[in-house]
């Protein structure tokens, strides 16, 4: 079941940390980023690989975007 | 006399360093990013320039715009305020070749305090007390791991280029310094262009308490007293106050004198401001010289009467220092809150936003430096610190329950801040009896 996973802050993609096809464990951080100077991590909710990131380093992105999807 | 001055600054401290020009009746100069079109600050000023897109690095750190923007509004002086390119020397040498006074220390004195191994070195041979630790980068993670069998872990690693807590890592076992080099490197090296590390010996429960000094072109040097700034959260400052409660008689002693032996020993010039850690035994150690005005500024002004920022457009103008040591008193308390746009109670997650409602308090012993109105729009791309709430009392009883009254009075909607953790703070009993440190905040001793 793919799940989305979502921003829970508004922020600038500051590193995408994995790729699509990477294998992650519940809490890895898939992306980071970054609001009012400091790096926020995005982890995800559960173990999983995932299929997509939806986001790219310097983007803007608001509280509950989607970022990247989990297979 | 300068007579015009640009701030290369946003949000309260432009608008702090705007006050003071008016006071001395200098014209002043704002500069602004795509996101602050309709700021505070930009109204404030008699004169406003774009410099560029809402980034950082596009606007308040482009020093080229900034320095377009100067000799386009003929500004004979510029005052860099906190952060951004407050501690470049290389910006502020590039200031002083465009024939523009920088307001603040000479950028030699920069150069070196910015390097935080070159610090340590020459507060030593000053005669500062510094924490035990290396004197030289630490190549690799073998390297650092010799430096910290000899002082014991735990141990704590930090950014040569370092300031503002980032590039920090505490390590409290041989295992764990693998990973935390690779983490404080490659941090150091994102924030300041180099991975550079250093280790020192990792104080458990210390006090941070600092030391105002000011300087000026004859080599003349004052302090004005300490602030005690503990109560912190990922190694920055939340609460500020002077005097520092319950800091023995010759420890105070030792820090006043330690930061006008400092300052001398580099030929400070302007307004700076030592650091140092205090162990539950007194003794004190250095941890780097801020070269540039502080956050928490007002603290002092408030304490000894004096008015910092006037201070620092007189000297930068040639003008001698305008008081004696002997002058500078602690006439009475003060403390300062710093109402930041993040949610404590999410572990101080960014809270970018609109402030919907803004209520502030006022009245006798009541200050407050604000950046933002209703309808500001708080953006991710700068510091979370919206405004700053500043008291004084005859005593510190005084100015503590005026603080706990200003913080109740105060209503900030749209955006989350530090408002319920602050007032926690000033009603829990070890902040009132003088019993804090720099870890307790986030070993949870303000919890809800």
């Amino acid at each position: 079941m793919p799940e989305e996973i979502k921003a829970h802050i508004t922020g600038v993609v500051f590193q995408l940390t994995t790729k699509p096809g990477d294998r992650v464990a519940a809490g890895d951080a898939v992306i980071v980023l970054e609001s009012m100077k400091m790096e926020i991590p995005v982890e995800a909710p559960r173990a999983g690989a995932i299929s997509e990131i939806r986001v790219r380093e310097g983007q803007t992105v608001q509280e509950g975007d989607v970022i990247a999807v989990l297979e | 006399m300068i007579g015009t001055v640009l701030v290369a600054n946003r949000g309260e401290i432009a608008r702090r360093v705007f006050r003071a020009c008016r006071q001395l009746g200098l014209k002043t100069v704002a500069v602004y990013s795509e996101a602050d079109r309709g700021a505070l600050h930009v109204r404030d000023a008699d004169e406003a320039i774009a410099i560029g897109g809402a980034p950082a690095r596009e606007s308040y750190l482009n020093a080229e715009r900034i320095l377009e923007a100067a000799r386009r509004a003929r500004a004979d002086a510029l005052h860099p305020g906190y952060g951004f390119l407050s501690e470049s020397w290389r910006f502020a040498e590039a200031v002083q070749g465009a024939g523009i006074v920088f307001i603040g220390p000479r950028p030699e004195a920069i150069r070196t305090m910015g390097d935080k191994i070159a610090a340590r070195r020459l507060m030593a041979a000053a005669g500062v007390p510094v924490l035990p630790g290396s004197f030289e980068p630490v190549a690799d993670v073998a390297a650092a791991e010799a430096v910290a069998r000899d002082l014991g872990f735990p141990i704590i690693l930090k950014a040569a280029a370092g300031g503002g807590g980032i590039g920090m890592a505490r390590v409290d076992a041989p295992a764990d310094l693998a990973p935390a080099f690779a983490t404080a490197a490659r941090r150091a090296h994102a924030a300041f262009g180099t991975g550079e590390l250093y280790v020192e010996r990792f104080l458990e429960r210390p006090r941070h308490v600092e030391v105002q000094v000011f300087g000026d072109d004859s080599g003349n040097v004052v302090h004005l007293h300490e602030r005690e700034c503990s109560i912190q959260r990922r190694h920055q400052k939340l609460v500020e106050e002077s005097p520092a409660t319950n800091l023995p008689a010759p420890t105070k002693a030792g820090l006043t004198t330690a930061a006008v032996a400092g300052a001398r020993a580099i030929g400070y010039t302007n307004a700076g401001t030592l650091e140092f850690l205090v162990d539950e035994n007194g003794g004190f150690y250095f941890l780097e010289m801020n070269a540039r005005l502080q956050v928490e500024h007002p603290v002092t002004e408030e304490v000894t009467g004096v008015d910092l920022v006037v201070a620092q457009l007189r000297v930068a103008s040639g003008e001698p220092l305008p008081w004696r040591q002997d002058e500078i008193a602690q006439r009475r308390a003060a403390i300062e809150c710093r109402v930041y746009a993040e949610d404590p109670s999410k572990g101080f997650l960014p809270s970018p936003g609109t402030v919907q409602r803004l209520e502030l308090p006022s009245g006798e012993g009541i200050r407050i430096e604000s950046g933002v109105e209703a309808g500001s729009t708080v953006s991710v791309h700068y510091d979370p610190l919206l405004l700053k709430l500043v008291v004084h009392g005859t005593t510190r009883q005084q100015a503590l329950e005026r603080m706990a009254e200003a913080l109740d009075r105060c209503m900030i909607e749209g955006v989350r801040t530090t408002i319920p953790l602050l007032r926690r703070v000033v009603a829990s009993d070890e902040f009132r009896r003088g019993r804090v440190h720099t870890q307790m905040l986030e070993q949870g001793a303000f919890n809800a």
